[in-house]
């Protein structure tokens, strides 16, 4: 342990621990804009400089670990000059066009001018020197450089996190800027539209592609119905953005102020999530039978999981062999989408061509997917618009909604009752634990061994889980799998999801079923969800998608009345020419440079 | 004549297919072809497995790693102050007189290359240029016009 003064407060922290992190344990905030709980340090942005008292020059504190006998002070009168002199020189640098920018109000660099009383310009303004312009290309996320204090989180995210590295640093000095390969638009490179850097963009370089100004504009169209369906994670991250603490369940409100809002269908991704598990998890079965049974060469496995669309287009850049693997359901979103202009019409007896499909998602890249060309199954664009949980709760606080004080509502009907399998889709591991409740009781007629059906070997927060599970005593139908071994594996992040796949290709895996969430924690860490992210907050908002789960009165997908219903009036089975019309799709091979 | 593709090739099996190889076969490039191009750039990183961003990254830091097109001779000339003091302006006209281009331009024939350039360690022969990796120190416009009549010629 090393013993030290802060502020003349003595502290011991264990040896490795930065100056940074032994402020915290003592109640002293640091500022930091380069410095990020889930990457490595930087120490680029120097506004978290602080005086070691004996030091000739002031240290970044996010960068320097701790040693005996230290004595630093982080409010010197020193450390205040220096630090109000390097946000000045940021902003001389940053397009400080404040009230004109979608991040006014949650901007970092805004919070730090606006603490440290940044008045008078001292510096230059250089901005007017560049000539920038916004990368609009992506349907996902827009990248506008003039915003930009190159503090570097959105290039350390695509490379740690994700293991992508569509961001770089480019040229030095001055010129630095952060670019993709010769400047491309994101949406002509290999990002995949996750949306982690948005996440972790301090300021506005990095933010999701809005669409709300078309949403009400469909709202208020008296002509069209206005259909909203919310993905799993978005109940367990929209009370963050308007006043509650990470972990808080909100889905009644949501759903009441969805209706506020004028939607004139509120529904439920959930519904196509426990619909994705009937398909997926009969495909699944199909493909073991197969390879077991038929010996059919041409059938790949392991089978890997299709529901986020980062991860799709990530294989498709990076693994492309390994296309035939990917389940061909499409996601919980478009299988929603394409049903709502033709199932969800004809129950309701409305003209598809008047559905506007709205989707709520906690992702960047279901932007992107909903306008992939695949993406029409209904003779419509299936999902017309993707809006992240931060813009619903945006629509939420332009529409003057109280929505801390609204009462719980329900979801309409039909395509708005779910089960606990189809929430958990919005944490890592869940459509294993989802797909598994379902397949095992299919093929053995007994439920999964596991207490209260939670399945718990898949959850975690750990980059890669593995689990199997031993099928015996089968239903006649399915004797080929008797004493097979179900193993699988989980993986989130596109880093995690590289090693599994090269693992993959090495040979050294040998698996079923795979599943990967492009984003660190699954959906409920998504890049379009509330800012800011780390561990601990999206481990809290796992424990309330599983609280979510076990307060259900449904837990598996087969069990889901509405699913039983949509197979016995419209699709016919799991399957089925109906379904691969509407709810499967195929992927393309893209460049992987 | 080898593709870019094949000069890649070699130069990966030369200096090996890890991270730290991507400087060298850089280097390397420049030296054969004067430029990184974009194909180039996205052969590097197919070779090394590595994003073409990264690479991009890289070349665009180093000054001497051009990403733009160059002539066959690239002529740099040292904008720092000992140089400056010692008569810069002078030979930097000279030069642009002779090949009537300017700094950052590169003449039509794709030939010769004009640049600035930060201090190349010349300080006590100034002013000093370099063409490719060759320097030419104490310079007056009487000889860099002879210097340069030489790779005229060439």
């Amino acid at each position: 342990m090393i013993n030290l003064s802060i502020n003349g407060l003595l502290v011991e922290v264990p040896e490795g621990t930065t100056i940074l992190e032994a402020a915290k344990k003592l109640n002293f905030r640091i500022p930091t804009l380069c410095n990020h709980d889930d990457l490595c340090v930087a120490g680029n942005c120097r506004v978290c400089v602080i005086e070691q008292l004996g030091a000739r020059t002031l240290t970044a504190a996010c960068a320097t670990p701790v040693s005996e006998g230290m004595q630093i002070l982080t409010n010197s009168l020193k450390v205040r000059a220096a630090r109000k002199h390097i946000i000045e020189l940021l902003l001389s640098e940053h397009n400080a066009d404040c009230t004109k920018c979608y991040k006014n109000g949650k901007c970092e660099l805004q919070n730090l001018a606006n603490e440290f009383s940044v008045g008078d310009h001292l510096f230059l303004d250089l901005i007017d020197l560049k000539d920038y312009t916004i990368d609009k290309f992506s349907p996902s996320i827009q990248k506008d450089d003039s915003k930009c204090i190159r503090c570097q989180r959105c290039v350390r995210t695509c490379e740690e996190l994700q293991g992508v590295n569509a961001l770089t640093v480019a040229y030095k000095g001055e010129h630095q800027k952060i670019s993709t390969f010769e400047d491309l638009s994101m949406a002509e490179v290999i990002c995949t539209s996750c949306g982690q850097c948005v996440n972790r963009c301090p300021t506005g370089a990095l933010t999701e592609r809005t669409y709300l100004d078309e949403v009400w504009d469909a709202i208020l169209d008296p002509e069209k119905h206005v259909v909203v369906q919310t993905a799993p994670a978005v109940r367990v991250g929209l009370g963050e953005e308007l006043g509650l603490d990470a972990g808080n369940r909100v889905t009644g409100k949501m759903v009441a102020a969805l209706k506020r809002l004028g939607f004139n269908s509120v529904l439920d991704t959930d519904f196509s999530a426990d619909l994705t598990i009937m398909e997926e998890g009969t495909e699944l079965l199909m493909r073991l039978k197969k390879v077991l049974v038929d010996k059919d060469e041409s059938v790949a496995l392991p089978m890997t999981t299709s529901c986020s669309p980062g991860w799709v287009k990530f294989i498709e850049h990076a693994f492309p062999e390994y296309l035939p693997n990917v389940s061909t359901c499409k996601s919980p979103q478009q299988m929603f989408g394409a049903l709502a202009k033709t199932y969800f019409a004809k129950v309701r007896n409305l003209d598809p061509k008047n559905i506007v499909s709205v989707s709520i998602m906690p992702c960047t890249a279901k932007k992107y997917e909903a306008n992939r060309p695949e993406m029409r199954s209904s003779g419509f664009k299936d999902v017309d618009f993707v809006l992240t949980t931060r813009e619903l709760s945006r629509m939420i606080r332009q529409a003057g909604i109280n929505f801390n004080k609204l009462e719980e509502d329900k979801y309409d009907s039909i395509m708005g009752v779910s089960t606990g399998a189809g929430v958990i889709f919005g944490a890592t591991g869940g459509v294993m634990e989802a797909a598994l409740r379902t397949a095992y009781e299919l093929v053995t007629g007994r439920e999964v061994p596991f207490e209260n059906l939670n399945i718990e070997p898949v959850r975690g927060m750990e980059g890669v889980r593995k689990a199997s599970i031993m099928i015996e005593d089968c239903k006649p139908e399915w004797k080929f799998l008797e004493g097979v071994e179900l193993k699988c594996v989980v993986a989130h992040g596109l880093v995690n999801a590289r090693k599994v796949m090269q693992d993959l290709k090495d040979g050294k895996l040998d698996v079923h079923f795979i599943e990967i969430m492009a984003c660190p924690g699954g959906c409920l860490g998504g890049g379009g969800q509330p800012i800011p992210t780390n561990e601990e907050i999206r481990r809290k908002r796992a424990e309330a998608i599983y609280e979510e789960d076990m307060s259900m009165e449904y837990r598996k997908s087969h069990e889901n009345p509405e699913i039983v219903a949509i197979y016995r009036d419209f699709l016919g089975e799991p399957l089925g020419h109906k379904s691969h019309q509407l709810l499967h799709t195929h992927y393309k091979e893209r460049d992987r440079y | 004549m080898e593709t870019v593709q094949d000069l890649v090739h070699v130069l990966a099996d030369k200096h090996g297919r890890t991270r730290e190889s991507l400087l060298p076969i850089l280097q390397d490039i420049v030296e054969e072809r004067r430029y990184l191009s974009k194909e180039v750039m996205v052969d590097v990183a197919r070779e090394l497995d590595i994003s073409a961003a990264d690479v991009f990254g890289v070349a665009t830091f180093y000054t001497f790693l051009d990403t733009v097109e160059r002539g066959k001779y690239v002529i740099r000339v040292c904008k720092t102050i000992s140089c400056s003091m010692k008569g810069k302006g002078d030979v930097l006209a000279t030069i642009e007189e002779m090949l009537k281009i300017k700094p950052g331009e590169t003449t039509p024939d794709k030939k010769f290359s004009l640049l600035e350039t930060n201090c190349i360690g010349w300080c006590h022969k100034a002013p000093a240029i370099l063409i490719n990796d060759t320097p030419y120190t104490e310079l007056t416009p009487e000889k860099v016009t002879e210097i340069l009549r030489e790779y005229i010629k060439k």
